[in-house]
């Protein structure tokens, strides 16, 4: 009648080695800080496909001033760092400007702010990837096309775009991965997500490595499910040449 | 001009291409008017404002020139840091010996699924809790440690990729000679993927130059960016400015880096005495689609 007794002390010993290791988690909102980080990526992920696919379009279309603009665009953008754009946006178009995008408490805007600059720094690796895709295609099949008798709606949407988006999926994956890890330069401005967490819990506590390796942990389930998903789907849709 | 998206235009065509420029002009103008009055309506034209950087060398020998040299100390440490152990952790990769393969794969593809931010701040705990470095040097030990373990996952990729790029006939020859697999690899493989590499090595180089700015937003390091924060204190608020001065200094550094990536991967590509291999900014994240991807130069 030994064996009840045994594993009530194994499962009380459990819990409160439990309650040693991950008490300090308690009045700290996890969850929420990886769920703000999942709100930032998202809507600057939408915004940025948005925005740069219409720069992609300036920079393959046959208007040379437009095409000009979109390389312009994409050469000075991706060459200043992340960083100091967010900053600029809180430092610069806020604090300066007064510029609130129609919020009214501090949090909000700086969370619409970081979303803002986020989506104008990636847009620019967004136009690239898609590009990329485009390039892809060899002329060949746009002149055969046309030889065929195709019209140039029918050339794009029949031949050459869904060769170039099958293309553009694993670098729009790499993109996507790229913005995910980005989110955290919101802290620059105090947006509430994992980063600014870390660094609160880790001044108030002293759990070093297992602060950091919860953080760590909450990114490779974010970014590495999304790696090998979209990477797979892309192999899969890849056009074979 | 013709492309694979477009054929040779017509009249009707250029007709519709004057138009369209026109109301692309109109509404890029009214974006410029728009920033225009934005800033004059907030005093931000103000001559006072601007003069520190075109008046007198203060502002440059005092803050900027300073804080490039520590952009430039701390990517340069991580660089070279990075460069042996990622060379490591990517021959490693390619071991035939699964004890060390997949140990080499995990760490490369953990740190590179972690934000760079999330390795420094780590870094900057570290060093205060378990070493004696003085709290002065300790940004800057924080800032190289987390671009070290970064981007020494990222240039193992990147070797991985530059031997693989090399065509199998290489290998195949040096074992037909005899080599062991230690001298492949150090007499046939590696220098040889060593010059395919350098276009992806020198492109890697503007990722951790701009990474450099999270250290002085984040981790109080005194590089370029904090030289903004500070330079705008001094001449009475001038943030928008500095922080446009500043930016038009990384966009020179990293465009003539982008630049000279670009051509030497042509020189490259088009040298007759190579195996005509080459990878590119982007080509080492294609080769490693087996997890997370690098995010190129983003």
């Amino acid at each position: 009648m030994r064996r009840p007794a045994e594993r009530r002390t194994r499962v009380s010993l459990y819990a409160e080695a439990r309650e040693i290791v991950f008490d300090f988690l308690e009045g700290y909102d996890l969850l929420g800080a990886f769920w703000t980080t999942v709100q930032l990526a998202a809507l600057s992920a939408v915004g940025s496909l948005v925005w740069g696919t219409l720069l992609a379009a300036m920079r393959v279309g046959p208007v040379p001033l437009m095409r000009g603009f979109g390389t312009a665009y994409v050469n000075i953008v991706r060459n200043i760092p992340l960083t100091v754009i967010i900053l600029f946006t809180s430092l610069g178009l806020n604090q300066t400007l007064g510029v609130s995008l129609g919020a009214d408490d501090v949090e909000t805007i700086n969370f619409r702010l970081a979303v803002l600059g986020l989506i104008f720094y990636t847009s620019s690796f967004v136009c690239e990837a898609l590009r990329s895709g485009i390039n892809t295609v060899p002329v060949g099949q746009a002149e055969a096309a046309r030889a065929i008798g195709l019209n140039f709606n029918q050339v794009l949407g029949l031949v050459v775009l869904p060769q170039a988006f099958r293309s553009s999926v694993v670098p729009l994956a790499n993109v996507l991965i790229a913005l995910i890890k980005n989110t955290t330069v919101a802290a620059a401005i105090g947006v509430a997500e994992a980063a600014v967490l870390m660094k609160e819990m880790i001044e108030n506590e002293a759990q070093l490595l297992l602060i950091s390796a919860i953080i760590a942990f909450g990114f490779v389930v974010l970014t590495l499910p999304t790696g090998l998903i979209l990477g797979w789907v892309g192999k899969k849709v890849a056009v074979k040449r | 001009m013709s492309s694979v998206l477009y054929d040779a235009q017509g009249p009707r065509a250029r007709r519709r291409n004057v138009v369209l420029t026109v109301v692309f002009l109109v509404a890029l103008a009214a974006l410029l008017w728009w920033v225009y009055k934005a800033l004059k309506d907030k005093g931000q034209l103000e001559w006072a404002l601007w003069e520190p950087f075109f008046s007198g060398s203060e502002a440059w020998t005092t803050y900027i020139w300073p804080g490039l040299q520590n952009t430039l100390k701390a990517a340069a440490l991580a660089m070279i840091i990075a460069l042996p152990l990622g060379a490591v952790l990517g021959i490693a990769r390619l071991s035939d010996h699964a004890w060390v393969r997949i140990p080499a794969a995990t760490v490369v593809e953990f740190f590179r699924a972690i934000p760079v931010l999330v390795l420094m701040i780590f870094g900057l705990a570290l060093f205060a809790e378990y070493t004696a470095v003085s709290s002065d040097d300790r940004p800057l030990y924080a800032v190289v440690t987390g671009l070290v373990l970064y981007n020494a996952s990222v240039l193992a990729e990147i070797v991985r990729a530059g031997i693989l790029a090399l065509p199998k006939g290489q290998s195949e020859a040096a074992m037909a000679i005899g080599l062991r697999k230690g001298q492949l690899m150090r007499l046939i493989l590696l220098p040889q993927a060593v010059t395919a590499m350098l276009p992806a090595i020198v492109s890697q180089l503007v990722v951790i130059v701009k990474d450099t700015a999270l250290g002085g937003a984040v981790l109080t390091y005194a590089e370029l960016l904090a030289a903004a924060g500070t330079m705008s204190g001094y001449y009475g608020g001038n943030i928008i400015q500095s922080l446009i001065v500043v930016s038009v200094i990384f966009i020179v550094l990293n465009f003539a880096l982008t630049s000279f990536a670009s051509w030497l991967e042509r020189r490259l590509r088009q040298a007759k005495k190579s195996t005509g291999a080459v990878v590119g900014a982007n080509d080492a994240q294609i080769a490693g689609t087996t997890g997370t991807g690098t995010g190129g130069t983003v």
